[in-house]
């Protein structure tokens, strides 16, 4: 069967709703394909000035000292800023993502050290972009060059190059005597895994490594501030959380957040990278010693070499299992590049490398491991693809070695309502199982495939889904419509998904909810659009809002009929008497008599939906067929099906949307992507042409299977489906490429070159 | 500081003149002197095509173009691609289609896309992706985006009958 | 970028007397050069924007004394020109695998060869199929084998003042054919990790001529002429093409970098030429 032959993006589910699992168009729509959309680099100010960062040349080096003498006297410049300019104290506080603010200001602009190639070192101001470039050459800077790590290996090796003298591995709650470029190691246990291993009739163990790889966003990072003269600092921004950029920009320059106003702009991609602050506290900085706005825009380099990829990592996972396939036993080993500061995903990839196994001994080693590269940042289920990986791939050989089908193994030992995690959560109830069937019963995964060096492969992966902070306020228009108000940057549609689950509480149409995303001083703290929570979070304070309005023009019918509140019901947009048919009114009737019975009707949802694991989280599994080249190893995707847990779709198109996008981002991390590094720390491949994100021409259609088991937390049972779609693919490719040339691949990225050593050494 | 040079040209239909430096790109130019923003630059070395405009009829990468070279020529940008406030079914297609997610690359795709059918109306799906094989769109694993680019192919036939 | 001049130039000589103050260098499709100056690879004052003189906007394909291709010609133009793709497909091939299709419709294959990258698609085809260079320079005209037009990694033979004004490829001999075919990790918007060109011509089931050339194995595309050299005289089958492609692969010279290690490189090299002459045998058959 070809995948023209079926409908091939499909939704199971049972539950009717109105305006849920309907496909309206989105409310951004018009401007986003006209190019009216206002982004970033598109924002504009009287007397705006531009701004340029002096980078580090150097992996690892001491920065004695800084001269910007000559910069600050070039031709247009205005303004020179380093760390120096920067307040101190306070340099413990954890913000919000868990960084220490002296580590922010640290990276923000270097301080004594500049600890990879590509970090901040000074930041000019001029009248124009090229007079701000040229003057950076200008400024002096007197390193000590010091040899890098670059590896999690490397950097733990005995005598490795130290990058934070004061930097002692805590272990159970304990430093350690010596420094170190560990910053943590932790264990997780369950059962008896030494136990389990000895009643395993198989017990298979590999050790894998995945290279740094990058969030690939197509809008680089950037930036407008102005300082104004009363003290209060306005940023316009591309980011994924307009209130953790506040409070970044709060903590870096040490003043009141309740001073600084953050309006996001139209976003251009994030996947992760644009939850932290680089150039904002930097723009406000200048804008300070000018008085004028000041804009950065990042270059493609600067964003390979200056914000956060998501991390390289060792990993060794074993597993034991009996002869039937049940798993006895799994332990893994995480090492995770941290980057330049402390603070990899190595622990949410610890969460989730078992996540989908009901396992009954377990352990969990995680290692945080600091490296001469940009600090790592949030990637997508950031730390599990990882860790799926290699746990992925050890299951399928333990499925082959027995015999046994690769998804009846998975669904054998799958994980349900009730199992309990290594790392100490039970499960509430989740689509493990329901995944795993899917594929089992998807046409894909029976369909024939022909033809030599073909091989098919499965997989699947687990990520949570963030609860954190939302809130919303909606109004009633006279007209009948609302306005809609939240603070959830839109990356990918979420205006729609958001406005939806308002308006099936109303019981209007999609269309008759206008929302806008608001600047942090007109919405109330949102957490940030992440952790694949904003149709999840936000939509739960839009339902809350909606809720909110409801019950007001309940109360509003209840005073204009003179009425009873309790004998009033409102459903599907009608309002209407339980007791008195003759009293009815539509929602826009109503609305109509808002501004002469009282004034108009403002509802708000304010919730904390928890916090990692909320609602279970999703999982999702991949079926891909493949054919490798065997003169040159090349991988070609033929065919990709990719089913995923969504709880309840809100908005079927764009959940599609977000499958197809995070495994297409497996594929590309599964096959090329990857930080190339010279021996000096210097990476070789900063460019889209050399950094090779997927083409359009190196896929298939992407096909979806939408499977809805409602989670039991949220009103109307969604799950967060922004993540869990990268996990699998590159374990997946790897089952595939086994299948169709007989080995097993233990490295990302598997690009032609890897594949081709793999077969020659098989 | 040297002068700027005086550039003519055509965008969007409309007579254009405007004064830049001889380093600043085209895309700097459309976006910083004249003021057209949907042009979007991701990369500024031609590789993810978010900046694609019409050059005297064929898709170029804006930003290696200089401003300086477009006297005389005619330029499309996106702002150009809809007929005043009806949109051009390429248009249409990516909004019901879902093909966009983020939105930043979207204008590059439908600029290119529009001369794809303009040139080609009824492309295989290998066609589409080959011609759009210069535009990279992280969010959407190009699945829809080639749906629509189908889709409006299917629509602008069916309008030519 | 720092400040640079421009300079539209509408003659071979108003180019020449520019380029030869020093300094300059010509632009014509931009989309190596602008990026190379953004990354500050060289440091010039002055582009001589040369895509308005006529000479390199030429293309003439004459059965007879062959084809005449501006050095600022397009890509797109090249491979939208019928009597071009019908004559010389080995040059199509690398005309349409350039960039994408933005990149298409400014860089020229001009261009492509006065960047001088090892990578370079075109330069590999126009070895195979016997080019030469028309320069056009402060002393007069001269011509220059392609094969040995580069000289380093971004370094030609053009000295100041000089300009590559066109290519000159000689009639497809009957019985001939060409192809170029590179090796890259996506399926297009890449840099080769190996390429090769070859040209063959065959009569009556043996080889009568045969040009091997490869790129990105060498710090110039490598023309290897012993490989060419060996299939003379030689039946067309398996095993010759197999002997041809084993020297090819021994010819190369590549490095380990982030493109692939030496070995798999020079492994490339045997797959790209073998694959290439069986295509390019193919196409001399249809070639009567």
């Amino acid at each position: 069967m070809t995948t023209t032959e079926y409908d091939p993006n499909v939704v199971l589910s049972t539950k009717e709703y109105d305006v849920i699992g309907t496909r309206p168009l989105r409310p951004d729509g018009a401007d986003k394909v006209t190019g009216r959309a206002q982004y970033g680099a598109d924002f504009t100010a009287t007397g705006l000035l531009h701004g340029k960062v002096l980078r580090s040349p150097h992996a690892h080096a001491r920065i004695r000292s800084i001269d910007t003498s000559k910069a600050e006297a070039a031709p247009g410049v205005l303004a020179v800023v380093t760390n120096a300019d920067l307040p101190k104290g306070g340099e413990d506080v954890v913000g919000g993502e868990g960084v220490a603010v002296g580590d922010l200001r640290r990276n923000v602009l270097a301080a004594d050290k500049a600890l990879y190639k590509g970090h901040a070192v000074a930041a000019v101001a001029a009248a124009s972009p090229h007079d701000a470039e040229e003057a950076l050459s200008l400024i002096e800077v007197d390193y000590e060059v010091l040899s890098p790590v670059l590896t999690v290996q490397e950097a733990m090796a005995d005598g490795a190059p130290i990058l934070h003298e004061d930097m002692r591995t805590m272990a159970g709650g304990e430093a350690g005597d010596e420094p170190s470029n560990v910053a943590e190691h932790f264990r997780h246990d369950l059962g008896d895994v030494e136990k389990g291993f000895a009643e395993s009739d198989i017990v298979i163990e590999r050790e894998f490594d995945t290279a740094t790889v990058h969030q690939g966003y197509i809008e680089p990072q950037v930036a407008t501030a102005l300082w104004n003269t009363d003290g209060r600092v306005h940023v316009w921004c591309s980011t994924q959380g307009s209130f953790w950029v506040r409070d970044e920009v709060s903590n870096v320059l040490g003043i009141p957040e309740s001073l600084i106003k953050v309006t996001p702009m139209e976003i251009g991609g994030g996947f992760g990278g644009k939850i932290p602050s680089y150039v904002e506290p930097v723009c406000a900085m200048l804008s300070q010693k000018t008085g004028q706005p000041v804009k950065i825009v990042m270059t493609r380099q600067e964003v390979f070499e200056g914000t956060g990829p998501t991390p390289g990592s060792n990993v060794r996972v074993k597993v034991g299992a009996d002869a039937q396939g049940n798993i006895k036993a799994a332990h893994a080993y995480l090492a995770y590049e941290a980057g330049a500061f402390k603070g990899s995903p190595v622990a949410a990839g610890s969460q989730c490398v078992f996540a989908a196994y009901a396992a009954p001994n377990q352990a969990i080693d995680g290692y945080d491991v600091v490296v001469n590269k940009p600090k790592t940042q949030a990637y997508r289920a950031p730390g599990a693809t990882n860790a799926a990986f290699a746990m992925e791939t050890v299951v399928s050989e333990i499925a082959e070695k027995l015999g046994i089908d690769p998804v009846d193994i998975r669904l054998k030992n799958a994980a349900r309502e009730g199992t309990r995690r290594a790392d100490g959560p039970t499960f509430p109830r989740i689509g493990c199982e329901e995944v795993l069937q899917a594929m089992r019963d998807h046409p894909h995964y029976s369909a024939p495939l022909e033809g030599p060096n073909r091989g098919r492969g499965i997989s699947i992966g687990y990520w949570f889904n963030v609860g954190f902070k939302s809130t919303c306020t909606i109004s009633v228009n006279h007209d009948g419509a609302v306005s809609l108000i939240e603070g959830s940057t839109d990356i990918g549609g979420s205006r729609a998904s958001v406005a939806m689950q308002a308006a099936e509480v109303l019981g209007i149409r999609a269309e008759d909810v206008r929302p806008t995303v608001a600047d942090t001083d007109s919405v109330g703290y949102t957490d940030v659009t992440g952790g694949s929570r904003v149709a999840y979070a936000t939509g739960w304070a839009a339902h809350d809002a909606a809720q909110d309005v409801k019950r007001q023009m309940i109360e509003r019918a209840s005073q204009i009929w003179d009425i009873d509140a309790a004998s009033i019901e409102m459903e599907k947009g009608v309002i209407r008497s339980t007791t008195d048919s003759e009293l009815r009114m539509t929602f826009k009737e109503l609305a109509a008599e808002l501004a002469s019975t009282g004034g108009t009707i403002i509802g708000s949802g304010s919730i904390d939906g928890g916090g990692m694991g909320a609602g279970g989280g999703s999982f999702a599994g991949n079926i891909v067929d493949v054919e490798v080249d065997p003169d040159t190893g090349k991988v070609t995707v033929l065919r990709f099906t990719c089913v995923q847990d969504a709880g309840k779709a809100i908005h079927p198109s764009y959940v599609e949307g977000q499958m197809q996008g995070g495994s297409v981002q497996g594929i590309g991390w599964g096959l090329n992507e990857e930080y190339f590094m010279r021996g000096n720390g210097e990476m070789a491949n900063s460019s889209l042409l050399d950094y090779r994100m997927p083409t359009s021409l190196d896929l298939p259609m992407i096909d979806t299977v939408i499977v809805e088991v409602p989670s039991p937390s949220h009103p109307f049972g969604v799950r967060g489906v922004g993540e869990a779609n990268i996990v699998p693919p590159p374990a997946a490719i790897a089952h595939a490429i086994h299948n169709a040339t007989g080995v097993w691949m233990e490295k990302l990225p598997m690009n032609p070159g890897a594949v081709m050593e793999a077969v020659w050494s098989k | 500081m040297p002068a700027k040079t005086y550039v003519q040209t055509t965008i969007n239909g409309e007579h254009v003149d405007f004064l830049c430096e001889p380093r600043q790109s085209l895309l700097e130019c459309l976006r910083d002197v004249i003021g057209l923003t949907g042009s979007k630059e991701g990369c500024n070395d031609g590789n993810c095509g978010a900046c694609t405009v019409v050059l005297d009829g064929r898709i170029v990468t804006s930003c290696l173009v200089l401003g300086v070279e477009v006297e005389g020529r005619e330029i499309t940008t996106i702002e150009g691609v809809a007929c005043g406030s009806t949109l051009h079914p390429v248009q249409t297609a990516f909004l019901e289609n879902a093909a966009l997610q983020c939105g930043i690359c979207t204008p590059g795709f439908i600029v290119a896309s529009k001369v794809l059918l303009e040139q080609n109306p009824d492309p295989t799906e290998h066609e589409i992706r080959f011609w759009l094989a210069n535009n990279l769109c992280r969010c959407t694993g190009y699945d829809k985006i080639v749906r629509a680019v189908q889709d409006a192919a299917v629509k602008m036939r069916e309008a030519e009958v | 970028m720092k400040w640079i001049d421009y300079a539209r130039t509408c003659s071979v000589q108003e180019a020449v007397d520019l380029l030869k103050e020093g300094n300059a260098r010509p632009l014509a499709g931009g989309t190596d050069i602008l990026v190379n100056l953004r990354v500050r690879r060289f440091d010039i004052d002055t582009l001589v924007d040369v895509k308005d003189i006529p000479e390199l906007n030429e293309i003439t394909c004459d059965p007879s004394e062959g084809l005449t291709l501006g050095a600022a010609v397009p890509c797109y133009s090249i491979y939208t020109n019928e009597a071009v793709c019908a004559a010389y497909p080995g040059l199509i091939d690398s005309a349409s695998l350039i960039g994408g299709t933005q990149i298409q419709g400014r860089a020229s294959i001009g261009g492509n060869l006065c960047n001088a990258a090892p990578s370079a698609d075109a330069v590999p085809a126009l070895i195979a199929l016997g080019a030469v260079a028309n320069v056009a320079g402060p002393g007069g005209t001269r011509q220059v084998a392609v094969e040995d037009f580069c000289t380093a990694p971004g370094q030609t033979v053009l000295e100041e003042g000089e300009l590559l004004v066109s290519l000159h490829m000689p009639p497809p001999a009957k019985g001939s054919g060409a192809q170029y075919m590179r090796f890259i990790p996506r399926n297009e918007m890449d840099i080769a990790v190996a390429g090769a060109g070859v040209s063959v011509e065959i009569d009556n089931g043996t080889f009568k001529s045969a040009r091997i050339a490869l790129a990105s194995v060498a710090p110039t595309p490598l023309f290897v002429r012993e490989a060419g050299d060996s299939l003379v005289g030689q039946p067309v089958n398996e095993e010759s093409v197999r002997a041809a492609s084993a020297i090819a692969r021994d010819a190369a010279k590549p490095i380990t970098d982030m493109r692939g290690t030496k070995e798999y490189r020079m492994h490339l090299c045997e797959v790209l030429t073998r694959r290439g002459l069986n295509i390019a045998i193919e196409r001399a058959k249809e070639n009567k």
